[in-house]
Order: C-alpha cells, then sequence, then structure tokens
C-alpha cells in the first residue's frame, strides 16, 4: 500500500470494524463527518449518539454511561476534547477510572487552514498529566488500528490522539505492537530519534539523511507516551548515546518532556527536541505550516547533529 | 401515605440528619447546611422509593442516584449509613485521612455511591449517561439527581438539560434543592439563576414545584414524574438550608462550616427531642 491514509479514518474504520460489540458506545459533538465516528454510526446506529456542541456534557455522559458496563467512545477534535473539556476528563472520567476512550482528532498543526484556535498542540501534555490515563498517538493506519484494539482491551481510560491529514504507512501488517512498547523502526548506534504521530515518517527521512553522512540512527516510534516505555529508552541512552525527539505538539511537556524524565531519572544523556517552540499554530497549508514551524526532516537532522556534539 | 408511614419517614430523616451532625462535627469541616436541607428527600428516596439493596450495591438493574451537588456527603454517607450499606460508627471517619468517606463522594470506594462527584453539574450529566444507558439496554431502572440551586449556574448543567430532553430520558428524575443561599450568600445575590422552574420548562423538561420537606409532596411529584411518558422531570424542592438544627436553619454561613462540638450537642439535643415527640 502505498497509498496515504489519515489516523482519523483509521479510527472510524477499525470503529466501524471492531464495533460489533455491544459494549461499544459512541458519542460525538457534531464532528462525527470529521471525527469519523461516522462510519460507526452507518453500521450501528442504535449505539451511536450526538451530544452536540457540549463537549464537557459529553465528557460527564460518557462517563455516566460507562458505569453502566460499557465501553465508551468520546469524540471531538482534540483541542474541544483535552482542553474545553479538560476538568470533564479528569474528574468525570480520570479520578473515578472508568472506561471511557476519548477519540480526539484533529490534533497539532496539521489541522491546516482552521488555524490556531482549532490546532491542538498541548493536548498530550494536558492528558498525560491525569492520573489513570493511557495516552496514544499512533503513527499511521496499522498503528491506530493496533491502538483502537488496545483501547478496547484496556480497562480504563485511554486518549487516543489522532490527525487530519492523509499520512503514508510507516508499518505493515507484519508489524508488532505492543501496548505500552516502543516500536524499533531502524537499529542504530550514533544517535536515537523517538518520534510519535506523522513526525516518525520525518524521523525514518532524517535516518536516511544522517546515514548518507555516515551517522547510524536508531528510530522509535514512541506510540505511546503514557505509560512510556522507559527500557526502550533507556536502552538508546545507554547504547546511542544522545536522543533527538519529534512530535507534532509544543516541546513543553509532550513526548520529548516525557522522554527526558526518563532519562534524567536513570541515565542522562543529551535530548534534544524537536516539535513547536511555545508558539500558537496559524492558518494554513498543512505541509506548508509543518515546515513552517520546523516540524521537518532537516530540522531532526540538525537536532541530531547538535546532540552528538554534546558528547 | 398513612401518617404512620410519614412518622417512620420523618424519624429516619431526623436520624440521616444526626449523622450530618456527627459526621461533619467528628471531621472538623464538611458541608451541613446543604446536607440538612435535602435530607428529607433522601429518607423519601432510599426508605420508600429507590431499587436498591445493600446487600447488592452494584446490581445493574438498581435504581441510581447521583449526588451532583457532591459536597453533600454528609447527607448522601449518613443516608447510605442508616440503610446498611456500611457501619454507622464509620460515619465518624469522615474526611479523616484513612477513610474511605472521603470529602465528596468516590464511587470505588463508599457502596451504594453510583458516581464520584464534587465538581458541579458533573453528576447531572453523568446520570444523563446512565439513563441514556438504561434505555440502550431497555432496563428499567430510574436514575435520581440531587441538585444544588447555586449548582445551575454553572452552564454544563444546561448541556446536560437539553441532551436530557432531546433523547427523551423519562427515567431521570432530580431534584433541585431551592434553600436560595449559596456560599457568598443569596443566589439571587451572587449570580441569579431564577427563575428556575421555568428554565427547566423551556428546556423541555415535566416540572413540578414542591415543599422539600413535606413527604406527602416529595412522593406526589415522584409518582407524577414516573408517569410522564417522553420527558425527563425536574422537582423544584423549596427548602430551608440547614433545616433541622434551629441555629443553622436559612444561614449561609453554614455551607461548609462544621458545628463545634457545643453546637454538635445542641444540634443532637434538638434532634432527639424532636424524634421524641415523633414517638409519643
Amino acid at each position: 500500500m502505498s497509498e496515504k491514509i489519515a489516523t482519523r479514518v483509521a479510527y472510524g474504520e477499525a470503529l466501524a470494524d471492531m464495533g460489533a460489540d455491544e459494549r461499544i458506545v459512541v458519542l460525538d459533538a457534531d464532528l462525527s463527518k470529521s471525527t469519523m465516528t461516522d462510519m460507526f454510526k452507518k453500521k450501528y446506529p442504535e449505539r451511536h449518539f450526538n451530544m452536540g456542541i457540549a463537549e464537557g456534557n459529553m465528557m460527564s455522559v460518557a462517563a455516566g454511561i460507562a458505569t453502566c458496563g460499557k465501553i465508551v467512545f468520546a469524540s471531538t477534535f482534540a483541542i474541544f476534547a483535552a482542553g474545553r473539556a479538560f476538568e470533564q476528563v479528569r474528574n468525570s472520567i480520570g479520578y473515578p477510572n472508568l472506561n471511557v476512550k476519548i477519540g480526539a482528532t484533529h490534533a497539532g498543526i496539521s489541522v491546516g487552514e482552521d488555524g490556531a484556535s482549532h490546532q491542538a498542540i498541548e493536548d498530550i501534555a494536558l492528558m498525560r498529566s491525569i492520573p489513570n490515563m493511557v495516552v496514544i498517538s499512533p503513527s499511521d493506519a496499522y498503528c491506530t488500528k493496533f491502538a483502537v484494539k488496545a483501547a478496547i482491551e484496556h480497562p480504563g481510560p485511554v486518549y487516543l490522539r489522532l490527525g487530519r491529514l492523509s499520512v503514508p504507512l510507516v508499518h505493515n501488517e507484519n508489524t508488532k505492537f505492543e501496548f505500552g512498547k516502543g516500536v524499533l523502526m531502524k537499529d542504530g548506534s550514533d544517535v536515537t530519534i523517538i518520534a510519535n504521530g506523522l513526525m516518525v515518517q520525518y524521523a525514518l527521512e532524517a535516518a536516511g539523511i544522517l546515514g548518507q553522512d555516515g551517522v547510524s540512527a536508531r528510530v522509535i516510534d514512541m506510540h505511546t507516551i503514557k505509560p512510556i516505555d522507559r527500557e526502550i529508552i533507556i536502552k538508546a541512552a545507554k547504547e546511542t548515546g544522545c536522543i533527538v525527539t519529534a512530535e507534532e505538539h509544543t516541546i513543553m511537556g509532550g513526548l520529548g518532556s516525557a522522554v527526558a524524565e526518563v532519562v534524567c531519572d536513570e541515565y542522562p544523556v543529551p535530548v534534544k527536541m524537536v516539535g513547536v517552540e511555545d508558539k500558537f499554530g496559524k492558518s494554513g497549508n498543512p505541509d506548508e505550516l509543518l515546515k513552517r514551524y520546523g516540524l521537518t526532516a532537516e530540522n531532526i537532522v540538525k537536532k541530531a547533529y547538535e546532540a552528538m556534539q554534546m558528547l | 401515605m398513612e401518617q404512620k408511614e410519614i412518622l417512620a419517614l420523618k424519624k429516619i430523616a431526623a436520624n440521616i440528619r444526626k449523622g450530618i451532625i456527627l459526621s461533619t462535627s467528628a471531621a472538623g469541616s464538611g458541608h451541613p447546611g446543604g446536607s440538612l436541607s435535602i435530607a428529607d428527600i433522601m429518607a423519601y428516596l432510599y426508605f420508600k422509593e429507590m431499587r436498591v439493596d445493600e446487600k447488592n450495591p452494584r446490581d445493574p438493574d438498581r435504581d441510581r442516584f447521583v449526588m451532583s451537588k457532591g459536597h453533600c456527603t454528609p447527607a448522601l454517607y449518613s443516608t447510605l449509613a442508616e440503610r446498611g450499606f456500611f457501619p454507622k460508627e464509620d460515619l465518624l471517619t469522615f474526611r479523616k485521612t484513612e477513610s474511605y468517606l472521603e470529602g465528596h463522594p468516590s464511587m470505588h470506594m463508599v457502596p451504594g455511591v453510583d458516581m464520584s462527584t464534587g465538581s458541579l453539574a458533573q453528576g447531572i450529566s453523568a446520570a444523563v449517561g446512565m439513563a441514556l444507558a438504561g434505555k440502550i439496554d431497555k432496563k428499567d431502572y430510574y436514575v435520581y439527581v440531587g441538585m444544588g440551586d447555586g449548582e445551575l449556574e454553572e452552564g454544563q448543567v444546561w448541556e446536560a438539560s437539553m441532551a436530557a430532553a432531546h433523547y427523551k430520558l423519562d427515567n431521570l428524575i432530580c431534584f433541585v434543592d431551592y434553600n436560595g443561599l449559596q456560599i457568598d450568600g443569596k443566589i439571587t445575590e451572587v449570580m441569579n439563576p431564577e427563575p428556575i422552574a421555568e428554565k427547566f420548562e423551556a428546556f423541555g423538561w415535566y416540572v413540578q414545584s414542591i415543599d422539600a420537606h413535606d413527604f406527602e409532596q416529595i412522593e406526589k411529584a415522584v409518582k407524577n414524574a414516573k408517569n410522564q411518558k417522553g420527558k425527563p422531570s425536574m422537582i423544584v424542592a423549596h427548602s430551608i438550608k440547614g433545616k433541622g438544627v434551629s441555629f443553622m436553619e436559612n444561614q449561609a454561613g453554614w455551607h461548609g462550616k462544621a458545628p463545634k462540638p457545643e453546637e454538635r450537642d445542641k444540634a443532637l439535643a434538638e434532634l432527639d427531642e424532636y424524634i421524641a415527640s415523633l414517638e409519643a
């Protein structure tokens, strides 16, 4: 498959595919044609409920449904799911540890033309700060299908971070995904690039560029930010000596920070972060925005050299 | 309802009030005012109306109660203890560090608590979810909610109300404990949520107004609510904050202040005297 599929589309398809389980109930906030929960709705209309443009209520309603033995998916844009409804997610879902999966689409600046108000650049930071919350940011369609399945099987709150933009497949049908474990995409010895979401494709591209220069870069798809795979991080720190993280998110509090927390705690090495540098996004073409905000293979390469120079 | 039954409920409600006083004074903190004002409704629901079994608190077919005004744990816990969900003496551990009886209710720790609440308006939304689940599963349980009048200032209440009417949740019966007071004073002076009944009517609910301390009115309202098809029900219950303890009645100051030992003793004496008068 050389086609590109948005992770939100893979999410919608996975929900529809796995939706025969009568315990699954899906809620949306007037965005079902964008979040793709519409696919589930077409197959199981009796278990899909639009809650309208009222995200706070939707999250607490999801919690209430979950107390009755259901597996609830609640979807809207990431900025509203993690931002507007943060306290409901924290107090109604996280604190009582209820079986609600937040399918948050349109995360990051790749949302594009809608602009800053709709581009969630802080949702990972917010969600991982909640105890009991599992946080997964899948990189492609295969990873998304795994993430949805893992979410259904996990007995508690899950935040699934999905994107609007169509992205290439970086995995294949043989990729072995495991809950809470990073995927080693490519081995290497000089530097490790830890990425997730749509940045994984650029991490692989960067590794290729570095390789041409004789630099051996390891690449890890860290789809699950919480619980984070400490083992693979420490191994990378010990074996490659420095790390570059790459995320479609602010560098304050997301994947980079999570990796740095592990590294500083157990095996301090330089950690350079590629991400949005404490700026709001803006309206524009998604690919152009990614370049404008430095979410590129070139920038990962630059940070890799900076990290290696610190050794 | 027969006089005998009313008398029995009054006695139960008085015992619930004693538990409210005992737990908050033992803790040295807590919310007696709004707990006392809802005590009669709690007595009615748990001893006359709701399908609950203290031996099977997680029965999927049970009626549910959500204390959306979550700070009124003294009322909720005292009622649950009176009903036998857990030992009454545990009320004295309220809010203590090692206790399962936390300041705001925790559903996994306290038998009989159907939802963790505390942050206002999230409870009514959760109740909407429980009612919706009941419709999905074609079950016949009811979901009851206890709300504050100050709580109505939270926008989420109106999101939930819109959703409840939209999904025709006639298995949802809510009470607003309309005692007219919130922390900073009268609700009309802080942020006026009135007119309350009219607002819920406008949102498509079946609305009734009653005296929160009259068991016959409570019973009639719940019966009427259950006969309603296609609409959620709101029972606007006019109440007196601090009801049952003379020096606490109608005082904003007793919203979140625990009675000191002398005050506790005075309150208990009043309630004991009242119980004695019922038995006479």
